[in-house]
């Protein structure tokens, strides 16, 4: 279908819910105020790693204006976590604290500032334990434990994966290239702090509203952690003012307030300070990698085998999930015929770390982009042309038994080589430049780096056979269409997607339908906002149920016209026959019919992703429907006395499969980019004497519209056969190629390599104090740590294997 | 200690009773109920709790309500004038400069603030203007075009009366 078919699809409109929040209406999370609610504030652990003796809380509940203290000894006692093979949290610490920020006891009170002061007259009588900072004192003292689980001494995760011989692959090559790198931890640094009010009512029942991505899985957990019927818990999702993937567990902010709300008879609100949003983390864990490639003279990859450690915190979290993504995705961008991949995480005693916009790709990403350009130099080859050369086959599989749909990104290399000027200002800028170079500290370069993401994971958290994403769509005797979904907007515009896809489907304005998102009593189960699963998964179930609606309106309007229901189209609120508009009925007359004839006109539509995770243990990380992919040039300009570096122009083009509205598609696409550029200069996650070093927005340096350069964003259309409309991502995988291409275009300017996120001045300068006394110019990691993977799973390699056909998927009948 | 708060918001005089320190953005949000202002970080860091005093972008999560009383103090829910967008609401709403949306009110008074003093900006002037707000969602590329947007707007719209 070409755009020209569409009414709504493809037209920059404004997201539905942009008027409420230009004036202000929009309700988040901590702009819910009840009747008679208090307070509540957390009392968390001023130590990394402790026993707790004891807690006494007299003093506190002897506050006036004190309502309730609990403490873990209130609750049920019982672990939970977002991953059923992580359950290692408590929603109040019952026997140890393992992290500076830990939850021991909370306060419900008439204010916040009594409830905080309520929390200082708790007394905890702690027996310190050695506190573990780092992986290698993690691995370096296994007779401290953090935890009694796990697949060795502070080891949470240990997994090794080859698919085919890669010593083999080595040996066929002309090069063969080590590299070591290190991604730093960060924060995503939402603008809205975390926030919940719960209300437990008489009758028994309790509902939480609360700034989550994921409603579906806190309600799994409220149940759990209450021990309550889930049947008795509703989760609201509010409006999230902003997520990229901090706000997709379940928290134990979220289970206290629902306890003291039991206990006070009031409804409580707990909202987190800046403070506590940092050791809530989370965020993208600090990674060490080790990885070889084998290359031919041409540039071909031969083989691939990455060494992945990640630092993650105190808590599961997601990180097996996490783990498995650092070594999965690289190999669905270019054609890499055997892989290897050996993961393992390591339990620290710093705040967990989880997903953050990417989940584990982006440092693989920066250690893959940063070593094919080392080896393009090596081979005399143009980093651009090379990686063009081999690019991934469209519609097969790749080593590691994804199978890969429609690939866009030639054509993005070729957009972005063009718009950015690429050929001329790699020759004319940089260290190898052939013309004199400008005499000023400022030297200029640019620097190239491609990359690849998932649209939604393949399988679910937990295990099961329902849709991951369910719609119902209700049509009313007025013309409105209600649509139901469990989705969460946390700002890309889910809700505008649904309304959007509705509309095209039912030929009415976006306007005409009413979305009510993310309500667990209301909606039919949408997993959450991560693994950019929205708009495909609930785009595909938004069209199933518009598409049953339009059936029944299309045969009743069918008997009314005597005509037959495909000869019927629905276009500008209307239903006819296009040769004979003029008897076209209105769509609220359409609708009386269909209810005249059929009753209530309610349709559901569900959504299931194809069943292709590999036959092997671990093959249910990574399958996705499709995959988008993105290429960057970057163009910065590098201080060599201060080592300053300054971003000039990112050129960006991303293959979305289809812009459903590419007014948001390039927001998702500035965002992803502008996010990237502030972990790959400043951002970071960090730690001193066991505290975050720097837990406010003033010291965690995140850009400002000062440090953000022009953004060029061309966005390209493959038209995929798995998304709605044709649909694929575009959320997290743009943010993948900015930061290789900064460190590559820094390269570029000084020929110096910094081979560890953030770039900061003071790397920039050892480099090229090192360049300078005639050392490699480069700043990266110097050791790795001393670890045993697990002997690997070996399974055949699938590359260049066709596609399995696109099967009937779950549902879709 | 409690204490009478009388302010002028949005033109309209509002009074609470609350405590001393309380700050401004305590007072709007949890007294007067105008939640529309947000916070961020409440130490001044962020720029999401940006309102106008006498035309002026304050931070209101550093400034007491006895400190303002007697001036004119506008928040988000005071920039449509009788029902109808300030013209930098309808650029937000229109070129999806609002993503989140939840720094959107501190930087539409900030960018207020900004147009009054500079009808026409140019682009560095209004990053300049804005470098005080966060913004984690936008790149914030379509809200300078935004901004933009409106000035051209507000502009012909005045060249015209």
């Amino acid at each position: 279908m070409s755009k020209n078919d569409f009414a709504v699809i493809g037209q920059p409109l404004p997201k539905i819910d942009a008027w409420a929040k230009v004036v202000g209406e929009t309700k988040y999370a901590d702009d819910l105020f009840l009747p008679r609610m208090a307070y509540g504030r957390l009392l968390r652990s001023a130590h990394a790693h402790a026993r707790i003796r004891s807690i006494d809380t007299t003093r506190a509940r002897a506050l006036p204006g004190v309502y309730a203290v609990v403490t873990g000894a209130d609750l049920p006692r019982v672990k939970f976590g977002i991953l059923p093979v992580s359950q290692d949290e408590e929603a109040l610490c019952n026997d140890k604290v393992r992290m500076v920020g830990d939850p021991i006891a909370a306060v419900a009170a008439v204010d916040e500032e009594t409830a905080e002061r309520a929390c200082r007259l708790i007394d905890v009588d702690y027996e310190p334990l050695p506190a573990l900072m780092s992986i290698f004192d993690s691995l370096a003292h296994p007779e401290v434990r953090i935890h009694d689980y796990g697949d060795g001494p502070n080891v949470h995760k240990n997994v090794a994966l080859q698919f085919g011989n890669v010593e083999g692959a080595f040996e066929r090559a002309d090069l063969v290239r080590e590299d070591v790198f290190f991604f730093e931890g960060n924060n995503h640094l939402p603008m809205e702090q975390h926030a919940a009010v719960a209300q437990w009512g008489a009758d028994g029942k309790v509902t939480l509203w609360s700034s989550t991505q994921t409603p579906h899985y806190v309600h799994r957990l409220l149940a759990k952690t209450l021990d309550v019927p889930a049947a008795h818990v509703r989760v609201v999702a509010t409006p999230v003012g902003g997520g990229f993937g901090g706000k997709t567990d379940p928290f134990a902010h979220e289970i206290v307030a629902c306890q003291l709300s039991k206990l006070t008879g009031r409804p409580v609100k707990i909202a987190l300070t800046r403070e506590e949003v940092f050791y809530t983390h989370r965020g993208r864990h600090p990674v060490l990698m080790w990885i070889k490639t084998g290359f031919t003279k041409q540039g071909d990859i031969t083989g691939c085998h990455l060494r992945t450690w990640l630092d993650g915190g105190a808590y599961g979290s997601y990180g097996v999930a996490s783990t498995f993504y650092t070594g999965v995705i690289n190999p669905v961008t270019y054609k890499i015929p055997v892989y290897k991949f050996e993961g393992a995480r390591i339990f620290t005693n710093k705040p967990p770390c989880g997903p953050k916009r990417g989940h584990g790709t982006p440092q693989p990403r920066f250690a893959l982009e940063c070593q094919l350009d080392k080896a393009a130099e090596q081979l005399g080859l143009d980093p651009a042309a090379m990686r063009r050369r081999i690019v991934a086959e469209p519609f097969t599989k790749t080593a590691n038994h994804l199978t890969v749909t429609t690939i866009g990104l030639g054509e993005c290399i070729d957009k972005v080589v063009e718009a950015s000027g690429w050929r001329d200002k790699r020759a004319r800028f940089g260290v190898t430049a052939k013309r004199p170079r400008p005499a000023s500290p400022r030297k200029r370069g640019v620097g190239m780096a491609c990359s690849a993401y998932l649209t939604g994971a393949g399988t679910a958290i937990y295990w099961n056979d329902m849709p991951h994403s369910g719609v119902i769509a209700r049509a009313d005797r007025s013309g409105g269409v209600a649509v139901l979904c469990g989705a969460t907007d946390i700002g890309q515009g889910s809700d505008s997607v649904l309304a959007y896809v509705t509309a095209e489907v039912l030929g009415i304005d976006p306007k005409d339908v009413h979305v009510h998102p993310a309500d667990t009593s209301l909606t039919p189960v949408d997993l959450g906002s991560y693994s950019s699963r929205v708009t495909l998964m609930c785009g595909m179930a938004a069209i199933q149920a518009a598409e049953r609606l339009r059936a029944a309106i299309f045969t009743a309007v069918a008997k009314k016209l005597e005509v037959s229901p495909a000869s019927l189209v629905a276009r500008d609120r209307k239903v006819g026959v296009p040769d004979d508009w003029d008897k076209a009925v209105p769509f609220a007359r359409a609708v009386e019919l269909g209810e005249a004839l059929h009753g209530v006109l309610a349709f559901p539509g569900s959504y299931a992703p194809p069943k292709r995770a590999g036959k092997f243990k671990g093959g249910g990380v990574g399958p996705s429907p499709c995959y988008s992919y993105s290429a960057c040039v970057v163009e910065l300009s590098v201080d060599e006395q201060t080592g300053q570096v300054d971003l000039e122009d990112v050129w960006i083009a991303h293959d979305v499969g289809r812009a459903l509205n590419p007014l948001l598609v390039e927001g998702q696409v500035e965002g992803s980019v502008y996010m990237g550029i502030g972990e790959a200069l400043m951002e970071e996650q960090v730690f001193r004497k066991n505290l975050h070093k720097h837990p406010s927005m003033l010291d965690y340096k995140s850009p400002t519209t000062l440090e953000t350069p022009e953004i060029h964003t061309i966005l390209v259309e493959t038209d995929d056969p798995e998304g709605p409309f044709g649909a694929k991502e575009a959320g997290q995988g743009p943010l993948l190629p900015v930061i290789p291409a900064i460190a590559n275009a820094i390269h570029h300017a000084l020929g110096i390599r910094i081979d560890e996120v953030p770039i900061t001045p003071d790397k920039v300068l050892k480099a090229l104090e090192d360049k300078r006394l005639g050392r490699p110019g480069r700043v990266g990691p110097q050791k790795l740590p001393l670890l045993t993977f697990k002997e690997p799973l070996v399974v055949e390699s699938a590359f260049g294997q066709p596609a399995d056909a696109i099967v009937t998927r779950p549902f879709s009948s | 200690m409690r204490v009478r708060i009388a302010l002028t918001v949005n033109d309209e005089a509002r009074e609470a009773l609350a405590p001393v320190h309380k700050t401004l953005l305590e007072v709007l949000r949890e007294d007067l109920g105008l939640t529309g202002t947000k916070h961020g970080c409440e130490l001044g860091e962020c720029g999401t709790c940006t309102v106008l005093v006498d035309g002026e972008p304050v931070l209101s999560c550093l400034v007491l309500p006895v400190e303002v009383e007697g001036r004119r103090i506008t928040t988000v829910e005071g920039m449509a004038e009788g029902g109808r967008l300030h013209p930098l609401q309808q650029a937000f709403a229109e070129l999806g400069a609002a993503q989140c949306g939840y720094c959107t009110p501190g930087i539409l008074l900030t960018a207020t603030a900004l147009l009054a003093e500079h009808p026409s900006p140019t682009r560095r002037e209004v990053k300049e203007a804005l470098a005080g707000n966060l913004c984690r969602c936008t790149g914030y590329t379509k809200i300078l075009d935004a901004v933009e947007l409106a000035a051209l707007r507000m502009g012909n719209r005045e060249s015209r009366a």
